[in-house]
């Protein structure tokens, strides 16, 4: 079924100017959302061109749900979930997959904690036999040592991504800048060292006890499975578990982004500018115009500041820009990279003066359309994987209560006008920011300044 | 107490579940999964067009999409006395070709929806295009511009050998790269192709030229050394035509390049040698420990797969757990074969906290000696087998992983049925095998070993562990 409706899709893509419209067939990912008496989501999608199968399951509680003082917990609980449960001590979670032919990774966001389990299909029982385990049986044989252990990696994670990573400290600078102190967006996920030192043992019982209980998660099955065999599964292995208490989420208060300028001094060759606004929620009807901007402006050659800035004047050896739309607010952001002899308020002014052109002037419709069919077949072309699938059900259902939102999604980016473009780079980028400069030690002339030098 | 009042609770609101199957299920024993599904490798078909193009199809209709790959057999083992040409120039082949600039060309790709990408591997070109199908035609010319037309300007030259310098230069921030680049320097001596970085060096780079670059392409980029692998919702008869109107008549004229001879060895040491590179203030240590490896033609090969898998291959394997889980040094420590046509190196590798960098190294070696001395336990082994076998349906979920695996294989003259065989030679692998391997093939006495990190801090303490002869190399001469 998905084949037919997919074909139809795919073929009005490349040589329609504009999207067809009505009679397009619908693009359609079909998938069955069942909801336990516990609380417990489960949205199954079969997909049996090879014998594989992925499991994901989200837990809705992430960063923004931290408390001053614990930042990084939700991260540092995602790993203390690998330390085995009563009935899969440690580190069984990992050597009975592994021997299974699967593999599993987790991931922790602002807003939401995954986990993933992938292999071949016959490792289903498995895999929903062990996430239920830790689901409900994880404190039984939690300990200091085990928090302990998980800490010292999560530092050292810390370490190889932020303090040894030219340009790495951009992440803890940027949040606290761009948000008002204690918005649950305002520190890096992955949290302060001296936060990720103070969260004890009380810490993890207390989040699992709130956050990690049938109710406040979701569960995904796709790839080649039976859905009935599947729901009979996922109720015999997880039904007992208890429902947990009801979650008071955090309710950020409306705010306005403060203009500000920067700098900071790094072991790196080059200076890098980064530039963030305030942007857009996750659905919020702006958003599909705002991914498209960053597109417009990096997503190619031919777009506006990577063929000014890397092909046209040569200040930069590349720039992107990206969309970042969360569940309770979101962001919009860029970075470029100074060629070497380069200052950076040559690339600021350049990007001012582009974001000025694309605010009066818009996209051309040629211009348009390339980032509409390029965003799209990077979106259809995920769609061969089931690991990728199972994320996109999981974060359609998340958004809007319905997994199957893949039509939908691709009718907002289509129903973006040249005008909208216009009007959002007007609204979110013209708009006060946070401007930090990272510069070579000791080069703090390099640094971009809040007005262009002339 | 609390959990069955709960599931009390259920009972009244589950009408549409099952509750006594809750019941009578027994957690204390994990599920047995069932009898895992064969391993089916799909039919691939080959032609061989009259001017040498090889072409080779895989029907594949879940998605109404095509992968076409050009898999031209050369890569940098070409690059003879000219350090990071073949890099440059496949990364050209894109920057303008037919009628179109660098960015008309992506524009137009992107406008179709599809993707088209160049480079350059140890051994090989790639041009490789995604596209749906419905676009394919007009894609297929657009990627026939790219792999027989392409420009070569003097403006684009230019400005790519700019940019390359300068992100060469940024390459001295990365202590992972510096500590590739030292190992590689330090394991193959000058003269041998693997000394050197694919991207070359500064000076190497500053002499590109659009002569010099089109001359290597002319005689590096031919017909008869060109695979075009096709995958996806096409059948051979279209594909073989939509492939012979566009490629059958690329002719190409003057001399072909010849692989150069590898004239000087890999360096086998007598004994264990320790390079350091200075990153001051650094938080971690890069450590890369390693030796020449192993052709990937050998008898041995499943056998030293699965060794490997246990000593640094998967999550569970012996340096992570030890590293990582156990001494909480590092977020994550591996090890591997890395396969070229001559056979590449053994690394074992991680980033570890500054102030542990001498402990690390403690653990990597006793790790390596393990592996040699004390036989792994059959579990240990069954489970590496397990996981080697049992993921491989995996490896050919998406048009993308099948036509990269077809290109991969026969790279050494491989062809898919190779994956069924592995998996067949994995099946019977004993732990016998495992340390026969891995005392041929782990050498840790005679270990070219690297650390980037803060000498100020680390260097005594590696010192006092005597692995060997150590010096001190400037980051300056290792990213040249």
């Amino acid at each position: 079924m998905l084949t037919r409706l997919m074909r139809s899709l795919l073929f009005s893509l490349a040589l329609s100017p504009l999207w067809a419209g009505a009679q397009s067939p619908r693009l359609r990912v079909p998938a069955t959302v069942d909801t336990l008496p516990n609380g417990l989501t489960l949205i199954v999608h079969e997909d049996h061109s090879v014998p594989t199968v992925a499991t994901n399951v989200w837990y809705l509680v992430g960063s923004g749900d931290e408390k001053v003082g614990r930042t990084g917990f939700a991260h540092l609980f995602e790993h203390v979930m690998f330390m085995g449960s009563q009935h899969a001590p440690y580190p069984e979670f990992d050597t009975r997959l592994e021997a299974s032919g699967s593999s599993n990774n987790g991931t922790t966001d602002e807003d939401r904690t995954a986990y993933y389990e992938w292999g071949p299909s016959n490792a289903l029982p498995l895999m929903l036999w062990l996430e239920a385990d830790r689901m409900g049986w994880l404190l039984p044989t939690m300990d200091q040592a085990k928090l302990d252990a998980q800490r010292d990696i999560v530092k050292n994670e810390r370490r190889q991504g932020v303090e040894n990573q030219p340009y790495g400290i951009s992440g803890d600078l940027i949040p606290p800048a761009l948000y008002p102190k204690g918005h649950p967006y305002s520190w890096n996920v992955i949290g302060s060292m001296a936060d990720l030192s103070a969260a004890s043992l009380d810490d993890v019982k207390g989040f699992f006890r709130t956050y990690y209980a049938p109710n406040n998660a979701v569960i995904v099955v796709a790839g080649a499975v039976k859905t009935d065999s599947v729901r009979r599964a996922v109720r015999r292995m997880f039904s007992d578990i208890p429902r947990g208490p009801s979650i008071t989420r955090p309710t950020p208060a409306p705010f306005t982004v403060r203009d500000t300028v920067m700098v900071a001094e790094d072991r790196v060759q080059v200076p890098r500018v980064y530039m963030s606004w305030h942007g857009v929620k996750s659905m919020h009807a702006d958003e599909a115009a705002l991914d498209l901007v960053a597109y417009l402006l990096t997503g190619a050659r031919n777009m506006r500041l990577t063929n000014t800035m890397v092909y046209q004047d040569e200040v930069a050896t590349g720039v992107t820009a990206y969309n970042g739309s969360k569940k309770l607010d979101g962001d919009f952001n860029l970075f470029a990279t100074a060629r070497p002899g380069k200052n950076l308020n040559e690339l600021r002014q350049t990007i001012d003066r582009e974001i000025a052109r694309l605010a009066a002037e818009g996209p051309t419709a040629r211009e348009l359309q390339q980032a509409r069919n390029a965003i799209e077949a990077g979106f259809l072309n995920r769609l061969e994987s089931v690991n990728a699938k199972a994320d996109r059900l999981q974060s359609y259902y998340f958004a809007t209560g319905k997994p199957d939102g893949f039509q939908d999604e691709l009718d907002r980016y289509q129903r973006v006008s040249a005008d909208d473009i216009k009007r959002v780079v007007n609204t979110y980028l013209k708009g006060p920011r946070v401007l930090l400069s990272i510069v070579p030690m000791g080069k703090k002339e390099l640094a971009a300044t809040r007005e262009a030098i002339q | 107490m609390i959990r069955q009042s709960l599931v009390a609770g259920l009972l009244l609101v589950g009408a549409p579940f099952s509750v006594t199957s809750a019941q009578a299920f027994d957690r204390t024993k994990a599920p047995k999964p069932g009898k895992p599904a064969r391993l089916v490798v799909p039919p691939v078909t080959t032609t061989i067009l009259p001017n040498g193009v090889t072409l080779k199809v895989v029907e594949q209709h879940e998605l109404p999409l095509v992968q076409v790959m050009a898999d031209i057999d050369g890569g940098v083992r070409l690059d003879g006395s000219h350090p990071g040409m073949a890099t440059f120039m496949a990364g050209l082949m894109d920057d303008g070709a037919g009628s179109r600039d660098a960015a008309a060309l992506q524009a137009e790709v992107a406008y179709l929806g599809a993707s088209l990408s160049t480079g350059a591997s140890w051994d090989g070109f790639t041009v490789a295009l995604k596209v749906p199908v419905r676009s394919s035609g007009p894609a297929l010319d657009l990627m026939a511009d790219v792999l027989m037309r392409p420009s070569f300007s003097a403006t684009e030259v230019r400005r790519q050998r700019d940019l390359r310098l300068a992100n060469t230069r940024q390459l001295r921030d990365r202590p992972e790269s510096v500590a590739g680049l030292a190992f590689n320097q330090a394991v193959f001596p000058e003269g041998h192709p693997y000394h050197r970085a694919t991207g070359g060096d500064s000076a190497s780079t500053a002499s590109m030229d659009s002569a010099r670059v089109r001359a290597f392409y002319n005689g590096a980029v031919r017909p008869e050394r060109t695979t075009i692998i096709v995958v996806g919702d096409i059948t051979v008869a279209q594909a073989r035509s939509a492939i012979t109107q566009r490629f059958g008549s690329w002719r190409t004229s003057g001399e072909p390049l010849a692989t150069p001879v590898i004239s000087t060895p890999a360096t086998v040491r007598t004994s264990s040698r320790v390079f350091l590179v200075d990153k001051p203030d650094a938080a971690q240590s890069v450590i890369n420990i390693g030796w020449p490896g192993v052709d990937r033609r050998s008898t041995d090969y499943a056998a030293l797969m699965v060794m490997n898998t246990i000593l640094g291959g998967s999550f569970t394997s012996r340096l992570n757990m030890n590293l990582r889980e156990a001494k909480g040094y590092s977020y994550g420590a591996r090890s591997g074969f890395t396969f070229r046509r001559a056979p590449g190196p053994f690394v074992a590798s991680a980033s570890v906290r500054t102030n542990v960098t001498d402990s690390s190294l403690v653990e990597f070696f006793t790790e390596l000696r393990r592996m040699r001395d004390v036989r792994v336990p059959a579990d240990e082994v069954e489970r590496a087998k397990n996981y080697l076998e049992l993921q491989l349906p995996g490896d050919l979920e998406s048009t993308t992983d099948v036509a990269g695996q077809v290109a991969d294989l026969q790279t050494y003259g491989l062809s898919l049925g190779e994956l069924p065989r592995f998996a067949a030679a994995v099946r019977l692998v004993t732990p016998a095998d495992v340390q026969r391997v891995a005392r041929k093939y782990l050498t840790p006495d005679q270990a070219t070993v690297v650390v980037v990190g803060d000498l100020a801090k680390v260097r005594a303490g590696i010192d006092a562990l005597k692995l060997g002869e150590s010096e001190v190399w400037d980051v300056a001469r290792v990213v040249k």
